[in-house]
């Protein structure tokens, strides 16, 4: 066993304990908090898994920036403590739909082959010029034009915001 | 390579828990003896004597001052969230430390015939056989202060005080918008260097090549980062989260004892980490006159770069009176974003034409 297996396991126990807290915390807030924790967990495994770009970028986009807007909407929305509510259907459903999908993960871990790795990324190429250089190189020549599409829909997506909270105004 | 334990050698290990002791250490004094600093610095500016009766010359006011609030009541209002309430002050704490895991506070040291780099984070290379940087340190550093914004939101809400919820909004509001800002300013010094590892940058900058002055590009730069992060932690002329006139003490209202002290800690750990930052990207880090010849020159020189950009905190908030809270968001919207970007083009249409920097111009 070395040192990476006993890490592994350390945080592989905190990330089922707190997505755990999310489904069974009472205050929203505190889920939200827990689902925050299961974020950084998962930004972990991306550093352990040699992606450290993917890590920094898990932190900075959900941890960062998606979480403080569900804090805020919990926040402003003002949605208190959910108390004694009966879920009988929904809790059976739910049960159910997460009984199977762990069956196929079960499935996929057990009966899949790890392929090799496909196209012209090796790892002694990511090793001699980085995760960030070969993402970014990729990212503006080979896939400009969806790198494009998606700037102008997050554009448009902006302005529909400013011209909704703009019309309450007057 | 002597002895190993789990595959790594066991000089690592000492190195590390070394270093980070030292850094936490150095932090922890440091914010203590800020608060002494900044009331004796600010005394002098306005020509009083500032703290002078605990000890001599009042030098032992920061132990007196921590005593004081370790004994206080803590209060946890009725009405509370509870859980994020205690909560708070920690997530507002944390981020503030680990930021020093990436930055590199000297240049690789000899200690018993072992390269020692004076960085945290890195990773043992067991090919190379010795530690190597992470090519990541930018972005941690973005990460980690996009995370402080949730301890200031959460004790504004789950103080339910009206003073704090306003404080906490104001606060993220501003933390937010300068975080772009403060992103895009460092965006010239990657089209420079064409890396986002600390230690790279800071060797692009070795032999007084800062970037501060060595490119007009990345001077206007320097100084929208070190504005944009005096909003972010919140300092004076941008100090609205807490603006006493106005809203008592802000999103820490409600907090008492130990708890309010952690938020005074954490307002003065973000101070020196951005600082750090500041230091790393646009002064050259650990760089100076005869550093190459005396490695052991450049933790000192780091330091006493970050005392100076803190003195210069403390200059600005003894000369500069606050904002109003329009006139910020404007200020951070309509001027440095903007700023920003137009450096960030005439750093590319520049870098096109073959002008980088003056170093690179004239070949000093």
């Amino acid at each position: 066993m070395d040192i990476s297996s006993v890490f592994f396991a350390l945080v592989a126990i905190v990330a089922v304990v707190s997505a755990l807290l999310v489904v069974t915390c009472k205050n929203p807030i505190n889920s939200a908090l827990a689902l925050v924790l299961t974020f950084f967990c998962l930004a972990t495994f991306y550093a352990m898994l040699n992606a450290p770009f993917m890590a920094a970028i898990q932190i900075i986009v959900y941890a960062g920036a998606i979480m403080v807007l569900v804090i805020f909407t919990i926040m402003l929305l003002n949605i208190r403590v959910d108390e004694n509510k009966k879920h009988s259907h929904q809790l059976a459903l739910g049960s159910v739909i997460g009984i199977i999908v762990l069956m196929m993960t079960g499935l996929v871990l057990t009966r899949g082959k790890v392929s090799q790795p496909v196209g012209d990324i090796t790892n002694e190429l990511i090793n001699s010029q980085g995760h960030t250089e070969l993402i970014g190189k990729v990212m503006f020549t080979d896939f400009l034009l969806p790198f494009e599409v998606t700037s102008i829909l997050l554009l448009v997506a902006i302005v529909g915001a400013v011209i909704l909270a703009k019309r309450k105004l007057s | 390579m002597g002895i190993e334990i789990l595959g790594l050698p066991l000089y690592y290990y000492i190195a590390m828990v070394a270093k980070v002791l030292i850094a936490f250490v150095f932090v922890l004094l440091t914010v203590a003896y800020a608060t002494y600093a900044e009331r004796k610095i600010i005394g002098f500016m306005q020509v009083r004597i500032g703290p002078n009766r605990t000890g001599p010359m009042g030098l032992l006011q920061p132990i007196a001052d921590g005593l004081k609030l370790f004994f206080k009541e803590e209060i946890i209002p009725a009405d509370s969230s509870k859980f994020a309430f205690l909560i708070a002050p920690l997530i507002a704490l944390i981020p503030a430390f680990i930021t020093f895991a990436v930055i590199p506070f000297g240049d690789t040291i000899k200690i018993f015939g072992y390269d020692v780099p004076l960085q945290i984070v890195g990773y043992y290379d067991s090919g190379v056989g010795k530690v190597v940087d992470m090519n990541i340190g930018v972005l941690y550093v973005l990460a980690m202060s996009s995370l402080g914004v949730y301890g200031i939101v959460l004790a504004g809400w789950a103080s339910n005080s009206k003073y704090s919820l306003i404080g906490g909004l104001r606060s993220s509001a501003q933390m937010i918008s300068y975080e772009l800002a403060a992103g895009l300013a460092i965006v010239p010094v990657f089209m420079l260097v064409g890396s986002l590892s600390l230690q790279e940058i800071i060797h692009a900058q070795v032999g007084m090549r800062w970037f501060i002055w060595n490119s007009p590009m990345t001077f206007i730069a320097g100084m929208i980062f070190y504005v944009a992060t005096l909003a972010e932690v919140n300092r004076t002329p941008f100090d609205l989260p807490e603006a006493e006139t106005e809203l008592v003490s802000g999103f820490c209202t409600e907090y008492s004892s130990m708890k309010y002290a952690m938020f005074f800690m954490a307002e003065y750990a973000n101070m020196v980490t951005v600082s750090a930052v500041m230091v790393t990207l646009f002064l050259g880090g650990w760089d100076g006159p005869f550093v190459g010849s005396l490695p052991w020159l450049s933790p000192l020189y780091f330091i006493a770069k970050v005392y100076f950009l803190m003195f210069m905190a403390m200059w600005i908030r003894a000369t500069v009176p606050r904002y109003r809270y329009d006139q910020l968001m404007a200020i951070g919207w309509k001027v440095m974003l903007p700023s920003a970007l137009v450096v960030i083009v005439i750093t590319a249409v520049a870098g096109y034409f073959g002008f980088y920097t003056f170093s690179g111009l004239f070949g000093y």
